[in-house]
C-alpha cells in the first residue's frame, strides 16, 4: 500500500467530494508521482481557484493556497516568479481554467511558465449544482442548461498547445496508471505542462444526462479512449465521439523563469 | 554644470508617477505586475525598466485581475510587492483585493485616478475612486488608504504606503490622480539613512506549532513566506487560526471582529494629516491629494484678505480621521471640501462634523482652482 497519509492533512477529513468523484483519483494520482519524482514537500506549493478540484489544497500537506475563481494561474505566476525555486503546481476544473480563467490560462502557456497544471475535466460546474460549462458537450444538459447546450465545448488540451505549452497531455480517471506518467512528465518538464484529466461527476453530470453511476463512467472511458498514436492513423470520422489520450505535445521551448533571468543580466549592464 | 550646493545635491525634477515608482524600489519592492492604462503606465514603465536592474521582477500580466492575483502570489513568497492602475483596472482588482483583506497578505496598489464612472475621461484629473478604495470590495474589510497631493508627498507614501501594509499587513491603496501622476515637480529624494523601511514580522515559531491566522495582542498575525518549511494553508473563505475553512460561527465571528479590528485600533497610529491656520480659523477646508494644492492656495490668498480661512490636509483617507474632525468642528461652524468627484470626502466629513458641509466639486476633468475655492469662502465670510 502506498503511504498516501505521508502527504496527507488528514485531520481535514472526510472530505467533501461525492461518492464517484473522480477528485480523489487524480490526487492519489499527484501524490503517487510526487514521491515517486522525489520531490520534497516544502518544495511544492499547490495553487487552486474555486470548485470542487480546487479544494484539493486543502487535505495536503504541502504549501497550499486556495485562491478566488478562475485566478489560481495568476496567483501561481506571482509565486512562481517569485520564488522560482518553488514545484508550483495548479489543480483547476474545466470552468474555473477555461471559462472565468481562462485568459489566464492561455497567457501562462503563451510564457512558457515552468508551473504544471492539472485540468480535471468532468464537462460541469458541480460545486455551484450542475450548470453547463464550457466543456459540457454539445446536447448534454445541466442545470443551466435544461434542452442540453447549443453551445460547442473547448478542447482544453488543444487550447493549451495552440497557446504555446511546452508539454500537454491528456488521461481519463480510468487511465490512472498512465495519469502517473504523464503528471510525471510534465512536472519533471521545464516549461508549462498541462495535464487534462476527464474525471466523472456522478452527482450532477451522469445523474441529469443518464450516464449512470461513477463506474459506468470509468467503463464509458475505458471503452472510448484511443492512444493519440493510434488516432493519427484514423479518418475524423472514425475519431467521432472518442477521447484522444495520450501525450498530445512535448516540445522544447524558451521558459519564461530563465529568459527573465537572462534578461535581468542584461538589465545590470544596462546601468544608466 | 555641478552645483556646490549641498541642499540641491538631491533635486530631482520628475513626475509623481517617476516618484512613486523610485520610492517603491527603495521601500524594496520587488514585484511588479501590472497591465497598461493611462494615467498610470508610466509606474510600469519606470518599473520595466529599473526592476531588472535591482533583481526584481517585473511583469507584464493580461489584465488587471491576473495584476492583483500575481502580487499576492509574490508577497506570499515574501516579497514586496505592487501594481498600478486606473479606475477601469481597480474596478477589476477589486475581488483580489478583497482576497488580500481577508488572507492578509501585504500588497500595494497604486490607482492613478481618471474620471468615471466607466472609461470616463482617461486623459483628465479626478478624485472619484475614494469609495471605490473603501469600498469596492464586497463584505466588511480592512483597508488603508492614502492620498498624496505633490511629488515629493508622493514618493514619501508611497514608502510609507508599504511599511504601513508590512505593519498590519493589509492592502494599502495609495489614491494619485491625473495631476500628480503627470505633474513634473522639484522633489528633493530623501537620504536613505533618514527613510524608515519596516518589514513585516514574521514567526521565529517552530513550523508544526506555527498558527498562520493566530490571534495575538496585536491581533496582527505573524508571517510566514512560503517555501521556507512553513506548509500552511491560506484561502479567501472564512477562516481558523490554522488557515482552514470553518464553518464554526465562533470562529467566522473571531476573524471578521480581528480584521477590522486590526485596523481600528490603530487607527490613531496610521492616520496624518497636515494643518495650516487652522488655530484661529473661523472656516476649515478639507481637501487632499491635488485639490489641497489648490486648497492651500485659496487659504492663504483669504488670510491676506483678512478672512480667518484654515486647512486640514489627509494624508490618510481610510481609515477616516472622524475623531480629528469631530474635535475640530468643536470650534469651527464652517466646513469647505473641494473634491473632483461630486461629494465624496465632503460625506465623511458631514458624518464626523454633524453639520452641512460645503462642497467645491468639479467633475469636467478641469481641475478646481484656487480663484473658485476662495470665491466660495469669501461667501461664507460675509
Amino acid at each position: 500500500m502506498f503511504p498516501y497519509e505521508k502527504y496527507l492533512r488528514l485531520e481535514k477529513f472526510p472530505h467533501i467530494w461525492c461518492t464517484g468523484c473522480g477528485c480523489g483519483i487524480i490526487l492519489k494520482s499527484l501524490l503517487r508521482t510526487i514521491e515517486h519524482s522525489h520531490l520534497e514537500k516544502d518544495d511544492i506549493a499547490l495553487v487552486s481557484g474555486i470548485g470542487c478540484s480546487s479544494r484539493t489544497p486543502g487535505y495536503v500537506d504541502f504549501n497550499t493556497l486556495h485562491t478566488t475563481h478562475g485566478r489560481a494561474i495568476a496567483f501561481a505566476t506571482g509565486l512562481k516568479l517569485a520564488k522560482p525555486g518553488l514545484k508550483v503546481i495548479v489543480v483547476s476544473g474545466d470552468g474555473d481554467a477555461t471559462a472565468i480563467g481562462g485568459n489566464h490560462f492561455i497567457h501562462a502557456a503563451r510564457r512558457n511558465l515552468d508551473i504544471t497544471v492539472i485540468v480535471y475535466n468532468n464537462h460541469i460546474y458541480g460545486m455551484t449544482g450542475g450548470q453547463a460549462s464550457p466543456t459540457t458537450p454539445i446536447g448534454k444538459k445541466g442545470s443551466t442548461a435544461p434542452y442540453g447546450t447549443i453551445e460547442p465545448s473547448f478542447d482544453i488540451s488543444g487550447l493549451a498547445i495552440a497557446a504555446g505549452a511546452s508539454f500537454v497531455a491528456r488521461a481519463t480517471c480510468y487511465h490512472a496508471v498512465r495519469l502517473d506518467k504523464y503528471l510525471e512528465q510534465g512536472l519533471m518538464k521545464k516549461g508549462f505542462s498541462l495535464i487534462e484529466v476527464l474525471s466523472p461527476c456522478p452527482t450532477y453530470y451522469s445523474r441529469p444526462n443518464r450516464l449512470g453511476t461513477s463506474v459506468d463512467m470509468l467503463r464509458w472511458y475505458k471503452d472510448n479512449s484511443i492512444m493519440i498514436e493510434k488516432a493519427k492513423t484514423m479518418t475524423e470520422e472514425e475519431k467521432k465521439g472518442k477521447i484522444i489520450i495520450g501525450v498530445l505535445e512535448d516540445r522544447e521551448r524558451p521558459e519564461f523563469c530563465d529568459e527573465y533571468r537572462k534578461l535581468c543580466e542584461k538589465a545590470k549592464n544596462h546601468r544608466r | 554644470m555641478k552645483t556646490k550646493n549641498k541642499r540641491f545635491e538631491n533635486a530631482r525634477l520628475i513626475t509623481g508617477n517617476e516618484a512613486c515608482a523610485e520610492a517603491a524600489i527603495v521601500a524594496g519592492m520587488r514585484f511588479f505586475g501590472g497591465y497598461p492604462i493611462t494615467p498610470s503606465s508610466e509606474i510600469a514603465e519606470v518599473l520595466a525598466r529599473r526592476l531588472p536592474q535591482v533583481g526584481g521582477v517585473f511583469v507584464q500580466m493580461e489584465d488587471e485581475l491576473a495584476s492583483m492575483a500575481a502580487i499576492i502570489g509574490a508577497s506570499l513568497a515574501g516579497v514586496k510587492s505592487m501594481t498600478a492602475t486606473s479606475g477601469p483596472g481597480f474596478s477589476l482588482m477589486q475581488e483580489n483585493i478583497g482576497y488580500a483583506s481577508m488572507a492578509e497578505v501585504p500588497c500595494v496598489v497604486v490607482d492613478v485616478q481618471r474620471g468615471g464612472p466607466s472609461t470616463g475621461l482617461p486623459t483628465l484629473p479626478a478624485q472619484a475612486d475614494v469609495m471605490q478604495a473603501r469600498w469596492g470590495t464586497h463584505g466588511d474589510h480592512p483597508i488603508i488608504t492614502v492620498a498624496p497631493s505633490t511629488v515629493g508627498e508622493t514618493y514619501e507614501w508611497t514608502i510609507k504606503a508599504f511599511n504601513l501594509s508590512e505593519q498590519y499587513r493589509v492592502p494599502v491603496i495609495i489614491l494619485l490622480d491625473e495631476i500628480i501622476g503627470h505633474i513634473n515637480e522639484k522633489m528633493i529624494v530623501p537620504d536613505p539613512k533618514d527613510i524608515t523601511i519596516l518589514d513585516r514580522q514574521r514567526s521565529t515559531e517552530a513550523p508544526d506549532t506555527y498558527l498562520p491566522y493566530q490571534q495575538t495582542d496585536s491581533d496582527i498575525p505573524l508571517f510566514a513566506d512560503f517555501g521556507t518549511g512553513y506548509r500552511y494553508n491560506v484561502t479567501g473563505l472564512s477562516h481558523d487560526e490554522t488557515g482552514f475553512p470553518t464553518n464554526d460561527p465562533q470562529k467566522i465571528k473571531a476573524l471578521y471582529c480581528r480584521l477590522n479590528r486590526k485596523i481600528d485600533r490603530y487607527r490613531k497610529q496610521i492616520i496624518e494629516y497636515k494643518t495650516e491656520y487652522l488655530g484661529d480659523a473661523e472656516i476649515c477646508l478639507v481637501a487632499f491629494g491635488s485639490s489641497a494644492r489648490s486648497a492651500y492656495r485659496a487659504v492663504r490668498l483669504a488670510r491676506q484678505q483678512g478672512i480667518k480661512a484654515g486647512m486640514l490636509q489627509l494624508f490618510v483617507l481610510w481609515p477616516f480621521p472622524y475623531d480629528t474632525l469631530a474635535e475640530i468642528a468643536k470650534r469651527i461652524k464652517t466646513f469647505i471640501v473641494p473634491e473632483m468627484n461630486l461629494g465624496q470626502i465632503a460625506h465623511e466629513v458631514s458624518c464626523a462634523t454633524r453639520k452641512d458641509v460645503i462642497k467645491v466639486n468639479r467633475v469636467d476633468g478641469g481641475l478646481i482652482t484656487p480663484a473658485e475655492i476662495l470665491e466660495r469662502i469669501k461667501n461664507v465670510s460675509v
